[in-house]
């Protein structure tokens, strides 16, 4: 297995809103969201319904991905921080612990020293939070709910 | 790697369409995409270059159906087929739960289809997966030409491991859904062993 099984239980999920919930307000940030580096989304808040989070997500985690590509040829360990500046929207990507990203978008209400500052606290509060869910995914005695799944269920999705 | 989530009850899982340059993998995309019931895909996303050749990857998210309570979805990758694009093919698989590899028939494709078979091989090596034993399923496109190599042959050549293969024409859309069915059923048998990626 080349990376640990990402799973994500209900008591971090909301440890993790939470946070999400809380940056946008304290950032004044239009839309925050959370996605794990393979394009998954993990978490939203704000005003997530204007915005495809899906497309986005797998875009974010593709940019993220070209980003450590270069940051490999060039021997640096990563550049966990990006910042693209539009016309009316501007869009801030940090890498929380090499292992997701956070993303904020915000307007002419915010500024990028709110954001970066608001980020950075938030930011140690992911880090904590995900150490914790990656220890409890590989803690032994794992209660897979695919372990049940039989061949009938399987076959059962591809009858159209 | 597949990502379960127990809060919003969602199975989500990555499958790569790799294959030489021009052997159709957007095209297999692109008939999934015109098939699909609207409420079961996401927008079809193509990073291409002018000349509609893929410089980065094609994205179609797709929900499947439940099982055990549980949205599966996938989500479809293709990879830039040129050669001088592997940069960009390692990072799409990074976190792959299946590969479909999508031959070009024609003769003239054969060598560039080993080329870029070994190339799938070397990069998942790289990355710690052993394609070997990955949920995997091979597609020989454009069987429609007139130009193709013999079905036995392909499959000496391409498929010593006797994965299960599909024949294909992407273009009308003939064996698209097969090898996309073949590739999550094992993707899916393969959370059920709990392997999970």
């Amino acid at each position: 297995m080349a990376n640990p099984q990402m799973v994500m239980y209900e008591e971090e999920f909301h440890q993790i809103q939470g946070v999400v919930d809380r940056l946008v307000r304290e950032a004044n940030a239009k839309v925050v969201f959370i996605i794990d580096k393979n394009g998954q989304l993990i978490a939203a808040s704000g005003e997530v319904e204007e915005i495809d989070t899906t497309s986005l997500a797998s875009l974010t985690a593709g940019n993220i991905a070209a980003t450590g590509g270069i940051a490999k040829l060039l021997r640096e360990n990563e550049f966990a921080t990006q910042f693209h500046e539009g016309e009316n929207q501007n869009i801030h990507i940090q890498l929380v612990g090499n292992r997701v990203i956070l993303v904020v978008i915000f307007d002419a209400k915010s500024s990028l020293g709110l954001v970066r500052l608001r980020v950075r606290k938030a930011t140690d509060e992911l880090i904590k939070i995900f150490e914790a869910l990656l220890n409890k995914v590989v803690a032994p005695g794992g209660d897979s709910p695919f372990a049940e799944i039989t061949d009938d269920d399987i076959d059962s999705l591809f009858n159209d | 790697m597949s990502f379960i989530n127990y809060m919003a009850r969602e199975i989500n899982c990555k499958i790569v369409y790799y294959g030489p340059g021009l052997c159709g993998k957007t095209t297999n995309l692109q008939h999934i995409y015109e098939r699909t019931n609207p409420d079961a895909k996401g927008k079809m996303i193509s990073l291409a270059t002018e000349t509609e050749r893929t410089l980065f990857f094609d994205f179609l998210p797709l929900s499947l159906g439940e099982i055990r309570g549980f949205k599966t979805r996938f989500h479809l990758y293709t990879v830039p087929g040129q050669v001088f694009y592997d940069a960009s093919r390692k990072l799409i698989l990074k976190g792959v739960d299946g590969v479909i590899f999508v031959a070009d028939s024609q003769f003239e494709r054969l060598e560039a289809n080993q080329e870029s078979l070994d190339n799938l091989r070397d990069n998942l090596a790289e990355q710690g997966y052993d394609l070997a034993k990955l949920p995997f399923v091979i597609q020989y496109n454009k069987r429609d030409l007139p130009n193709v190599v013999d079905l036995h042959e392909l499959r000496e050549i391409l498929n010593p491991m006797g994965v299960p293969d599909f024949q294909a024409n992407a273009r009308t859309g003939e064996g698209v859904f097969e090898t996309l069915k073949a590739v999550s059923k094992l993707v899916l048998t393969e959370l059920k062993k709990g392997q999970g990626g």
